[in-house]
């Protein structure tokens, strides 16, 4: 009797955790979204700010935040694919190559307003690409590379030894072997862990903050060395300048309703990926 | 009878880093016979037979010395290409193993690599390796399905008809009945004993009836050490050995 009480609570302080976790997310979704609604229009999402960014919409950061968001997963995707194989399937077990597989984990820890300091010395100052598309996207790829390097080595690990061997056993080299039975059967792994950066590279703000973004532009950035708006430094520039803090405010409430809905987007998408893969498992 | 002699051994020696997992290996493996691999778990019998289409060479700091001779040419030499020799002495693993792809695909597969592509003769070599294989009544209306959702014995007729395919001209078996229940290992038993009119067969059991069942000869590996290599009747019937004598009448092992 004694013992069925004690489980009891215990689970009772489990799920107590659970529902606090729960209702923390449901709580940022509810505010965001009473206070965001209000303002979302056809025109918000179509036309760009007017009035010192009191009226009008926020087309162009949606579009720049797009813009980086693709750059940057267009320079990790190849690279950071790259590294991952080269780690799982080619590299000798040893001193160097464990210290490449620490830094990878240690630039994943970096913070990212150091990502972005970095970038406005190398990119925008020292290759002279300026504020721009370009020197944002690279930033950004470098702080998604360590996500993408770990997603796509543990869904290449997660290829079993035994498929391999058939395929050599076939008389495939080992790159055929890479290319046609390890690589599709560890894809969705990848995109997954891909999908899954993109939402955390869309949101990020420190590392453009000095590399590609601006506060206003006109119109739609013309070319990779334009600077951009983005959402989320948008936000943060309505929250922190301008001169009629009440109606920013209203917007930043806007833009971040909009933002959380792309990620959220982008997520459901990685999910669909997985479920659609076990389907074909199954 | 006068067998014609398709691999031999010559003083292997196999080392996993400082364990000496096989110790100085004599053995001859005729053509179109069936040759069994016998012995306790961890003999180095399927250490052996991963030797043979230098499979083992895959697992890190590993070291090998001596020879074998396949068609009196030593695969050991730099001059050998490794994926030749694995075209040449296909496998079929313990476990079955197909590519999480088509019944269809699994079986096109080791002929694409091998840079055939016309498509009408692809479809005829799967239709071939899938009936040489006894797959074909069950699969012939799910050509495209995927591999994984036959069952275990299916899926290793699946592996052996890959390996058909190709045109080895032998084919190792390492423990190819491990997994499956006893219909499915007649029917595999069954398929051996065609086969071996085409193909040279090497085939490691844990099960000394099935090598009793299904081999011409049999070696009988304990400890790293090849003990005793006969016919298998005399194997089975008059071991000169203690050793091969208390194995196979079950005293250890």
């Amino acid at each position: 009797m004694k013992r069925n009480i004690v489980q009891n609570l215990g689970f009772f302080a489990l799920f107590s955790c659970i529902l606090t976790t729960v209702v923390f997310l449901g709580l940022i979704i509810y505010f965001i979204s009473v206070r965001g609604f209000k303002v979302i229009s056809w025109e918000f999402l179509t036309q760009g700010p007017r009035m010192g960014m009191t009226q009008g919409g926020i087309a162009p950061a949606i579009v720049g935040t797009l813009y980086l968001t693709l750059g940057a997963i267009l320079l990790a995707l190849p690279l950071g694919l790259a590294c991952a194989i080269y780690l799982c399937e080619y590299s000798p077990k040893g001193f160097v190559v464990n210290i490449i597989r620490i830094s990878i984990n240690n630039l994943a820890g970096v913070p990212s307003v150091v990502f972005g300091l970095f970038g406005f010395a190398v990119f925008v100052k020292f290759f002279g690409f300026g504020v721009s598309i370009l020197s944002g996207s690279l930033t950004l790829g470098i702080l998604s590379l360590p996500l993408i390097i770990s997603a796509s080595q543990e869904a290449l690990l997660a290829v079993p030894q035994s498929i391999r061997e058939a395929s050599l056993s076939l008389g495939a080299t080992k790159w055929e072997t890479i290319k046609n039975i390890v690589l599709p059967t560890a894809l969705p792994g990848i995109l997954t862990g891909v999908i899954l950066s993109i939402g955390r590279v869309a949101g990020e703000t420190a590392p453009i903050l000095f590399t590609a973004a601006a506060f206003y532009t006109r119109g739609y950035p013309k070319s990779v060395f334009s600077e951009v708006m983005a959402l989320p430094y948008h936000i943060y520039a309505l929250m922190t300048e301008g001169t009629h803090p009440d109606q920013q405010r209203a917007i930043a409430y806007g833009c971040s309703l909009v933002l959380l809905f792309m990620v959220l987007l982008i997520s459901a998408l990685a999910i669909f990926i997985r479920q659609k893969q076990r389907g074909r498992d199954g | 009878m006068d067998n014609k002699l398709k691999i031999k051994a010559q003083e292997v020696d196999f080392f996993y880093g400082k364990t000496h997992a096989l110790k100085n290996i004599n053995l001859d493996i005729y053509e179109n016979q069936v040759t069994a691999i016998i012995g306790p778990s961890g003999c180095g019998k399927s250490t052996f037979i991963r030797l043979l289409n230098r499979m083992n060479e895959l697992v890190t700091h590993s070291t090998v010395t001596g020879s074998i001779y396949f068609n009196g040419m030593n695969i050991f030499e730099a001059s050998v290409d490794p994926v030749d020799i694995r075209k040449r002495i296909g496998m079929v693993f313990q476990k079955p193993n197909p590519f999480p792809k088509s019944i269809f695909e699994n079986i096109s597969y080791g002929l694409k690599v091998n840079g055939i592509k016309d498509r009408s003769f692809i479809e005829e070599k799967v239709e071939w390796s899938l009936k040489k294989a006894a797959l074909w009544e069950e699969v012939k209306n799910r050509l495209h399905e995927s591999a994984l959702k036959l069952s275990g014995g299916q899926q290793q007729r699946l592996c052996i008809a890959r390996c058909l395919a190709i045109q080895s001209e032998v084919i190792l078996f390492d423990e190819p009945c491990a997994s499956l229940d006893p219909i499915s290992t007649a029917k595999i038993e069954e398929l051996i004993l065609e086969l071996k009119s085409e193909y040279t067969i090497v085939i490691v059991t844990h099960n000394m009836q099935q090598a009793a069942r299904i081999s011409d000869f049999t070696a009988f590996f304990l400890m790293g050490e090849l003990i005793e290599f006969d016919k298998t009747q005399d194997i089975f019937t008059k071991p000169t050995n203690k050793k091969t004598e208390d194995y196979i009448t079950g005293r250890f092992g």
